[in-house]
């Protein structure tokens, strides 16, 4: 990295706004907007004003980017992070050139392969091959580059089978194989992607990451990645930054970023969680689910804080959405970026038919959790008379947080020293 | 590592918050000309797709409205058609029209429909109106299949005496007509990213622009006069009578409102694109 003068840039951005209006832009109508226009010329109130509309706050305005400079060399695999409404997707939409900049200049050496959603322009009624070639060409390939990568793109997809049937035909996760196949055989010298892995079955995530390392490291190509998942971050990108109401916080180790996002970041307050319009998770389209969570909160608390000596009592409701029998819970404890730190069981608890609406209140012990944040996940599943364990429903839990520990004399920080602190040590 | 600097400088893309006045951008078109054949392709794949008769409608629409335009004004209001035997002369007078109008109009809807598309990746978005106009090109050659099976019988028999020489003309004819809808479709579709009312009035608009070109009558109809010097201003009408001329060997081609309406095709198609590229950059933010 110390090198970085001599390194050629692969982006540069310097000074870049966007601003977006609120509200209304325009009348909507051409006859509304000339009306309005013509009010203005005599000097009139305009017709087309809303009474209880504040005067002040016609024109007013939004930065969605606030001054970024960054600079951004080649064969870097660069994360950028940020919470919800920082500006991320933007940036990504001006570096793609979907929308263009309100002030400042950006300058990109190379050809852009960007995904801000695969499968761009894919038309249902058209074979899996013709979409390839619609597709590559959408993203910038001649006909003839893509015939000349046709074999290797077909053979990553794994729908070698279904490559001459109309795409609307596909399950959605062959549909997000191949696009993702397409895009990651372009002749690209940067890729930009936002969040395109959160779907696909795991094994395919794990070849897409690795398809994009090596993109980076070994063909020297610049990838730039949007995620929330700071794991699929950590693995891929070397560098990362973090963005805030508009601006760059903070550029460098992909460590130091991941914690001053999520300090930067809130953590929900929420007590209870209705999951009736809360979309199901993307890969439980390829399970069996027999159950459907419909809610969950803290039994006893007004709050989402809790000391660790705390009992944690929480309840969970669902509905049968088939006949059940034993069937067990686990809920995963992770901290904030995902990372799993520790998982408990309930065995066999409940057997009930269909229809049937049921809940199980829980005690959890917490006492080995040092003091931060956390999130859970609710997994149900049933385990087979050959031992294998299938899940039946899977959702986000409840946040909480851990105020202090019960152990004096050690300021405890996350990163030296982890999450859990373990029973006392025996002296023997 | 030369190379890789040759091909960094080579793909360099400067992007600007200040936007030039007036640009073209056509270079970056033909870089896309692989799009704009699969954007043909696609769109006769879609337009025909899960219809009983398929491809067959691209000469049965055109016979059809021939057809009505036969009794309607042929029988019902008498009116003339210069000589030519009716089937033919209206037959080719759609078809020409048809060339312009889809031109026209499909483009007008280019932005708003495609904006999930051009929401998230970029390419010119003009590929897309060209290969409109392409589509509709083709569509006329197959018609013109049609029209030229029916006036070999007629030219045989002696009913039709077509200008020959004159074909050489025809070429032209369709490129101005394909760059005049192109032209005027990328206008209200660039105009439709704010004001949608515009898009509900192309329909009816291009309908009553029909009648105010010599489509269903002949030039001749309208003797001397304001209303014929009117109708002989709107660009899409001397295109039409040179093609009438050639084909049917009938139809007033005058040099002077030829001149008009290639003048008013050039401006239309200039501003056209360039309001289209100024437009592309940040109707995502108005759609």
């Amino acid at each position: 990295m110390s090198n970085n003068s001599n390194r050629n840039i692969a982006i540069q951005l310097s000074g870049v706004k966007k601003q977006y209006r609120l509200g209304q832009i325009g009348g909507g109508t051409l006859t509304a907007d000339l009306q309005s226009w013509w009010a203005r010329v005599r000097g009139k109130e305009d017709p087309n004003m809303r009474i209880d509309q504040d005067q002040r706050l016609i024109g007013k305005s939004f930065m969605a980017l606030n001054g970024v400079d960054l600079t951004i060399y080649q064969g870097e695999a660069i994360g950028i992070i940020g919470s919800n409404g920082a500006g991320k997707s933007t940036m990504l939409k001006l570096l793609s050139r979907v929308t263009a900049p309100t002030a400042g200049e950006i300058d990109i050496y190379g050809r852009v392969a960007s995904m801000l959603e695969v499968g761009t322009g894919f038309h249902g009624e058209m074979t899996g091959r013709e979409n390839v070639y619609l597709n590559g060409a959408i993203l910038g390939m001649t006909k003839a580059e893509i015939d000349a990568k046709m074999e290797d793109i077909i053979e990553f997809s794994e729908v070698r089978e279904f490559i001459d049937t109309p795409v609307k035909r596909y399950s959605s996760g062959m549909y997000v194989k191949l696009a993702f196949s397409v895009a990651a055989h372009l002749d690209s010298e940067i890729m930009i992607m936002d969040e395109v892995l959160a779907v696909g079955d795991m094994a395919f995530q794990k070849k897409c990451l690795s398809k994009m390392r090596d993109a980076a490291k070994e063909e020297g190509r610049t990838v730039l990645y949007v995620s929330h998942n700071m794991n699929t971050i950590r693995q891929l990108c070397d560098r990362c930054v973090v963005l805030d109401k508009g601006k760059v916080i903070f550029i460098g180790d992909v460590e130091d970023a991941i914690e001053i996002y999520l300090s930067t970041a809130d953590v929900p307050q929420d007590i209870t969680i209705d999951y009736k319009n809360i979309p199901r998770l993307q890969w439980l389209k390829y399970v069996n689910t027999k159950i459907r969570t419909l809610e969950s909160g803290y039994i006893g608390k007004d709050s989402v804080r809790f000391v660790s000596s705390e009992k944690m009592r929480l309840y969970i409701k669902w509905i049968n959405e088939q006949n059940v029998k034993d069937i067990c819970l686990r809920i995963e404890i992770l901290k904030r970026d995902r990372t799993p730190i520790g998982t408990t069981f309930l065995y066999n608890f409940y057997s009930g038919d269909k229809n049937n609406v049921s809940s199980v209140e829980c005690e959890l012990d917490i006492s080995a959790l040092a003091k931060g944040s956390y999130a859970m996940t609710y997994v149900f599943f049933e385990i087979d008379e050959f031992g294998n364990t299938n899940d039946i429903d899977c959702v986000h839990g409840l946040f909480f947080e851990i105020l202090e520990n019960n152990v004096s004399g050690v300021i405890w920080s996350e990163r030296n020293l982890g999450n859990i602190r373990f029973p006392l040590i025996n002296k023997i | 590592m030369n190379d890789t600097i040759a091909t960094t400088e080579k793909y360099h893309t400067h992007i600007s918050s200040k936007t030039k006045r007036f640009s073209l951008n056509l270079g970056e078109v033909w870089k896309y000309k692989d799009l704009i054949w699969l954007f043909t392709k696609k769109n006769f794949k879609l337009i025909y797709k899960q219809t009983i008769l398929g491809p067959a409608w691209i000469v049965l629409n055109p016979l059809i409205s021939s057809l009505i335009y036969m009794v309607v004004f042929g029988m019902i209001a008498k009116m003339s058609t210069d000589g030519v035997p009716g089937i033919l002369f209206y037959l080719s007078g759609t078809a020409i029209w048809t060339l312009f109008s889809t031109s026209l109009t499909n483009n007008a809807t280019t932005f708003t429909q495609n904006a999930n598309v051009f929401g998230k990746v970029y390419f010119p978005r003009l590929t897309m109106p060209i290969s409109t106009v392409i589509s509709s090109m083709i569509q006329f050659g197959v018609q013109m299949i049609l029209v030229l099976i029916l006036l070999t019988y007629f030219a045989i028999t002696g009913q039709v005496h077509p200008n020959w020489l004159a074909w050489l003309a025809l070429p032209f004819v369709l490129i101005q007509l394909g760059a005049l809808g192109l032209g005027f479709g990328i206008i209200i579709s660039s105009l439709t990213t704010k004001y949608r009312d515009l898009s509900l009035l192309v329909t009816f608009g291009v309908q009553l622009w029909m009648y105010a070109t010599p489509v269903v009558y002949p030039l001749s109809q309208l003797g001397e006069g304001t209303l014929r010097t009117i109708i002989m201003i709107n660009p899409v009408t001397m295109p039409i009578e040179v093609f009438r001329y050639a084909v049917l060997g009938v139809g007033n081609p005058n040099p002077f409102f030829i001149g008009i309406s290639v003048v008013v095709t050039i401006i239309v198609l200039l501003f056209g694109i360039s309001l289209f590229n100024r437009v592309e950059k940040t109707f995502m933010d108005t759609v």
